[in-house]
């Protein structure tokens, strides 16, 4: 299995990114330049954590129209999966592959901690190896993720089963407190209508590992490749 | 010609930087401030002279990548240069 990793000036989690998913898929994956407009045929993109452009205008704005996005927005249209990490579930959106936005946190503060998350189905692409309902924790690092959408598009959303992760606290229970951040309906990760595009601002490449102090992440990747091979 | 371009957040969308400025405008004694909300000003020196044609491109540069409409809503001048 191919994947690829998409690098902006700016990204700093594209290498994070690649060594959990060379630990899942046991190759390293392309790292492809944001100004290159050929991406190599891949089975999965990863759009990684930064700050590309340094957020300029606002965050994953210019990324967004950068010539490899044109690309990856034409791959994800034809069913190639593609996961956004944080900045790049911000240039996601930006992109409109998937509704919304991440606004600037309601606490107006950097936030870096390690946060609870309800994974809310386990038949996804990305999340079938997980239980329903279970509780991870993996870390946030951001100061726009304070997820907004009209009242019509969260209700489709809700609907529609398209939200992955929501914040919670370390029991599982997801109200107010344990929103770090003000997103809407505690929203930390949503999907397209066919499932095949993941974004999330919690970091799951941060801790795939147990050197970094936990494997919690580690289950996003491998269900890839569980679902894929 | 020369657009200003005024970007602001529509209403009914948070605005938190607002919110904490309202805050220390109070803190300083500005009792009467109700309400504030933050946006942006962008200027663009275009090379275009008509003022049509300007104001369509202005607009497509809008829709395109200066101001997201999910919540932002936008406004223009333009003047010769």
């Amino acid at each position: 299995m191919k994947a690829a990793v998409i690098v902006f000036p700016g990204s700093n989690c594209d290498r994070d990114a690649a060594v959990a998913l060379e630990a899942a898929t046991g190759a390293p994956p392309a790292m492809v330049w944001h100004g290159d407009a050929e991406l190599p045929k891949t089975d999965v993109i990863v759009v990684p954590g930064g700050f590309s452009y340094g957020d300029y205008l606002r965050s994953g704005a210019m990324a967004a129209h950068s010539p490899v996005m044109r690309e990856v927005v034409a791959r994800a249209k034809a069913g190639t999966p593609v996961l956004g990490i944080c900045n790049g579930f911000q240039v996601l959106t930006e992109t409109g592959l998937l509704p919304g936005v991440l606004m600037r946190n309601r606490s107006l503060r950097f936030i870096c901690k390690d946060v609870h998350l309800k994974v809310e189905r386990d038949d996804t692409l990305y999340t079938n190896g997980y239980a329903a309902g279970s509780v991870i924790r993996i870390p946030v690092a951001h100061k726009d993720g304070n997820y907004f959408t009209d009242d019509e598009t969260l209700a489709r959303l809700e609907g529609e089963g398209r939200i992955a992760f929501r914040y919670c606290s370390a029991e599982g229970t997801v109200d107010d407190a344990a929103n770090p951040n003000g997103s809407r309906n505690n929203i930390a990760g949503l999907y397209n209508e066919s499932g095949t595009v993941l974004g999330m601002m919690p970091h799951p490449e941060r801790l795939a590992d147990p050197a970094l102090g936990g494997t919690d992440g580690a289950p996003i990747f491998s269900s890839i490749v569980e679902r894929l091979q | 010609m020369k657009a200003r371009i005024t970007i602001t957040l529509k209403q009914g969308v948070l605005d938190p930087q607002g919110k904490a400025i309202e805050g220390a405008l109070h803190a300083l004694g500005f009792g009467g401030v109700d309400d504030v909300r933050q946006g942006k000003y962008i200027e663009v020196a275009l090379s275009e002279s008509d003022p049509e044609a300007a104001k369509a491109e202005v607009e497509r540069m809008c829709e395109a990548l200066l101001a997201n409409t999910v919540i932002e809503n936008y406004s223009y001048e333009l003047e010769a240069a």
